[in-house]
């Protein structure tokens, strides 16, 4: 058995004496009653050798395939070693929040130049410290949106299922109401939009570039939600941000989104790192932890956890919400990734994709796989399927091969990163060929 | 300080190259594209290596030194647990893969449930809520579905004592729940009496803590119980002190209907300067119908029609629970059992060192946290409770958490957790005792400590008044 404890026999007979009590007599608060009387039914402890043996085997019934062809909400991304090498620095991944201002300064600084890389590529004022992942981000906007006279939401169907549903599970016992709306050509068009909007119209939320890959009409969708005196939320892989107009430019007022892109690895869901950014106008709204820049008595450049009276340790019901723990260090893992990239490198990266995936897509279309939606796209895409996608699923993967998503029986989404290259791309493509007449 | 990662930029510097493009360039439309490039910095790898190397000795993690920040837990994190989390087959796995293709990571996950189960005295887990917060949300919206499920549309208000945590009433809040304050009675306990005056049909549940934040085990939780359900309502578990039970008593079998567990205090995965943590939140049958979609239990999704949906994307924060797993298959059901007594008496005899000097806020034997007013000593020698937090930090060990429970003055947490040694707490009790004497003849000194740290005590009222949120570029 593993065992993590130092206090020896006789140091614990010293501390019992000490406190003056038998060891037997240390859970005597607890009723006899209660108390469990046999051992937990759970096997007993192994050593380090055993355990590793175990998760070893268990890491090796999980299929890992050499080319990635999915995204949908987790993209595969090449992690450079620098990422790696510093986000496991123990002194930031076994620190506590960092309360103690004085004793804490370089994780608070790293929130702070994460705050800062977020509001740089989505053109907020203010950033948070991040959210547990872009579906709960997206959620936790909704109660920032909210006015005395506006509680409906209007989300595009193009934003992301797992995104909508957290959303309405978040939204349950709120005053929120939630209509989705229908898209055309794989992107919410603006009479669906004119239709919608009202005087109780909170908020519109669309995704940028969607679910489908698509671009959206942004710069219209938000006139048309400003004029009926609604706020934008915008959800973005910030990736495509290096590349793509800033949600503030296109007229956002919330840019929420999914930033696992920046050095985290799929690992089956999770953790990934939600962000959330606002305007100056929204910023006392914003949920969970903020870093701010101050000074401390010297007059020295300082940073310190800021506008708690919206938090719960200080507000308890009536905070924004009850975030307390976050995603720090996969917050940390996404700014040190972006600074080894760089603006250019993030830029290179976002480019592979978009590039890759235009190829991809145009040689598909020739063997029958065809464009679903005319809109512009950039590294994601839907197509139809010649054969069940199921069936492409299957064919690929006996060359260890993960095909994109089967959003519908005969419907492909497809997702390329800077992780498959054009010959790997023609060698999948010789493969559908077999399959596709 | 250090100079921010911005201020080491120089323009066209490069980091990490990429290979070169292999496929026809694509011109997006301006419509889409951004006119200029986002301002971040342009260094190369060493300057990043350097940065973060310098902000790494500006931070303070269990690994460093002592830590007895109460509430929190933080436990040595063993590598052990990196090192399994880091296995590429967990690593290098979609989240919609074809369950067949991840029956190693169902299996994990399974087998986890199973174990927490056992541990907790409950019938099902989710292991999707990715903090304690995000497990108590998830909880009370179980509670909600499960009223409204019965058509029991009356229970608006759920109950919380005085001593709990902000986020229940927080939580409680975010699922739509109207909260009344219970206060503690002399013991610190939940003062029966109050409750029984508040409890009515009107109330959906009771959020508990058990050991309390006073680091005390309620002895009335029983009757409790009792009366919560005979008033129709259901009984929430706090897990934050999950550590000082195990293999004791259950929450299971005290008579809570839902549970939630904090696996980065409890099983040891490390807290990464405020984040990623886990959640999983626990229940009785009766509430199984509701668990959250993306719930994993005996190797297959829950396909639950009344579901209260999903809370988060896919599964939860997966990684963090490859390290509890290694952690609970590590200690087994003796080591677990033998952590929470360690963790017991270090608490104990920690009180028994300072109860002396100090004024232990409510005196008794106490589990694996207690909590010190120094009240007292502010009155005599105007020194807080912060202030001692600060000259501690000259010592180069963590505080514990001050000002909290909010019901007592001047507070001072202190959860010394069983893997610290005896030495190490005798060191920490002996600086204690030389910070108290420093009050008294020279106060001075300690209201402007820390001395030996970076920077100073920082200006909190400038940083809320005149937010500056970001680089200024």
């Amino acid at each position: 058995m593993a065992s993590y404890l130092l206090n020896t026999k006789a140091q614990e007979a010293e501390m019992l004496k000490a406190i003056g009590i038998e060891k037997k007599d240390l859970f005597n608060s607890i009723p006899t009653k209660l108390k469990l009387k046999r051992s937990l039914d759970l096997p007993k402890g192994l050593s380090e050798m055993e355990v590793l043996a175990k998760l070893t085997s268990l890491a090796n019934q999980n299929k890992v395939y050499s080319i990635i062809l999915r995204g949908a909400g987790s993209e595969h991304h090449f992690i450079p070693s620098v990422v790696k090498q510093l986000s496991s620095r123990e002194e930031f991944v076994s620190a506590y929040t960092p309360y103690q201002a004085e004793f804490s300064q370089g994780i608070l600084q790293s929130i702070f130049e994460y705050q800062t890389d977020i509001c740089e590529l989505t053109g907020m004022d203010g950033s948070n410290a991040s959210v547990y992942d872009g579906a709960s981000a997206a959620a936790e906007s909704i109660q920032m949106v909210l006015e005395r006279n506006r509680k409906e939401i209007l989300i595009a169907d193009s934003v992301s299922p797992e995104v909508i549903e957290t959303i309405m599970t978040y939204t349950t016992c709120s005053d929120a109401t939630i209509k989705v709306l229908k898209t055309k050509g794989g992107i919410l068009q603006e009479d669906v939009l004119k239709k919608n909007l009202n005087e109780n119209t909170a908020a519109l939320m669309i995704a940028n570039p969607n679910y489908f890959g698509c671009l959206e009409k942004v710069d219209e969708l938000s006139r048309l939600t400003h004029e009926a005196g609604a706020k934008l939320i915008v959800y973005s892989n910030p990736l495509t941000l290096a590349v793509l107009k800033s949600p503030r430019a296109c007229g956002a007022d919330i840019a929420v989104g999914e930033a696992q892109a920046f050095g985290l690895s799929m690992a089956f869901g999770g953790p990934y790192l939600g962000y959330m950014a606002t305007t100056n106008e929204l910023i006392r709204r914003l949920p969970g932890r903020i870093v701010g820049q101050t000074v401390d008595t010297e007059g020295k450049r300082s940073f310190v956890l800021t506008l708690q009276a919206r938090e719960q340790h200080i507000r308890r019901e009536k905070a924004t919400s009850s975030l307390c723990s976050n995603q720090a260090l996969c917050a940390l893992t996404a700014s040190v990734y972006v600074a080894a990239m760089g603006p250019v490198g993030l830029k290179e990266v976002a480019e592979h994709g978009l590039r890759r995936a235009h190829y991809f897509q145009k040689e598909l279309e020739k063997i029958g796989f065809k464009l679903k939606n005319d809109t512009p796209f950039f590294n994601e895409f839907v197509t139809t399927s010649p054969l069940a996608a199921k069936a492409v699923e299957r064919h690929l993967a006996q060359y260890n091969i993960l095909s994109g998503l089967d959003i519908a029986s005969h419907e492909i989404l497809w997702c390329v990163t800077e992780t498959t290259t054009k010959s790997q791309l023609d060698e999948v493509l010789g493969y559908l060929r077999e399959v596709a007449r | 300080m250090s100079k921010l990662i911005f201020e080491r930029s120089v323009k066209n510097r490069r980091g990490i190259t990429l290979p070169e493009f292999d496929c026809p360039e694509v011109i997006l439309d301006h419509e889409y594209a951004r006119s200029s490039s986002p301002r971040l910095a342009q260094v190369a790898e060493v300057d990043v290596v350097r940065h973060y190397m310098e902000l790494s000795r500006y931070a303070f993690g269990v690994d460093n030194g002592f830590y007895p920040l109460g509430s929190c837990t933080m436990k040595y994190n063993p590598k052990l647990n990196e090192t399994t989390a880091a296995l590429e087959g967990f690593n290098s796995i979609h989240p919609t893969q074809d369950p067949s293709t991840v029956k190693g990571a169902m299996s994990l996950l399974s087998n986890l449930s199973t174990s927490l189960c056992e541990i907790t005295g409950m019938d099902g887990f989710t292991l999707q809520p990715s903090a304690g917060a995000h497990g108590e949300f998830t909880g009370l919206l179980l509670i909600h579905a499960y009223h409204s499920d019965r058509k029991d549309l009356k229970r608006t208000k759920v109950i919380v004592p005085d001593s709990a945590h902000g986020t229940n009433p927080a939580s409680a809040n975010m699922a739509g729940y109207t909260i009344i304050n219970v206060p503690s009675n002399e013991l610190g306990g939940v003062d029966v009496e109050a409750l029984k005056g508040v409890l009515s049909d009107e109330v959906a549940a009771l959020m508990l803590t058990n050991p309390n934040t006073l680091g005390l085990f309620d002895p009335n939780i029983e009757e409790i119980a009792a009366l919560v359900h005979k008033a129709g309502g259901l009984l929430y578990y706090d897990g934050a002190n999950l550590n000082a039970i195990m293999g004791e008593v259950r929450p299971g079998d005290m008579g809570f209907d839902v549970v939630h567990l904090n696996l980065h205090k409890t099983f040891s995965t490390p807290h990464g300067g405020g984040g990623p943590g886990s959640g999983p939140v626990g229940v009785k049958k009766h509430l199984m119908p509701y668990l959250p979609k993306g719930t994993i239990i005996d190797e297959h999704f829950v396909e639950n029609e009344k579901t209260i949906g999903r809370v988060r994307s896919y599964y939860g924060n997966f990684l963090v629970n490859v390290r509890a797993y290694t952690y609970i298959l590590s200690l087994g059901s003796n080591g677990l059992k033998e952590a929470s007594e360690m963790a017991v008496l270090n608490a104990n005899y920690m009180m028994s060192q300072l109860k002396e000097a100090f004024t232990v806020a409510y005196p008794g034997p106490c589990m694996h946290e207690f909590v010190l007013s120094l009240q007292d000593l502010k009155d005599k020698t105007g020194i807080s409770a912060k202030d001692i937090c600060k000259g501690l930090l000259d010592y180069k060990v963590h505080p514990p958490t001050m000002y909290f429970p909010l019901i007592v003055h001047e507070a001072l947490m202190i959860e010394p957790t069983e893997t610290e040694s005896k030495e190490t707490m005798d060191e920490f009790i002996k600086i204690l005792l030389e910070l108290k004497d420093k009050a008294y003849s020279d106060p001075d000194y300690l209201k402007n400590a820390p001395y030996t740290t970076p920077i100073k005590r920082v200006d909190d009222v400038l940083a809320a008044r005149h937010p500056i949120l970001k680089a200024e570029m």
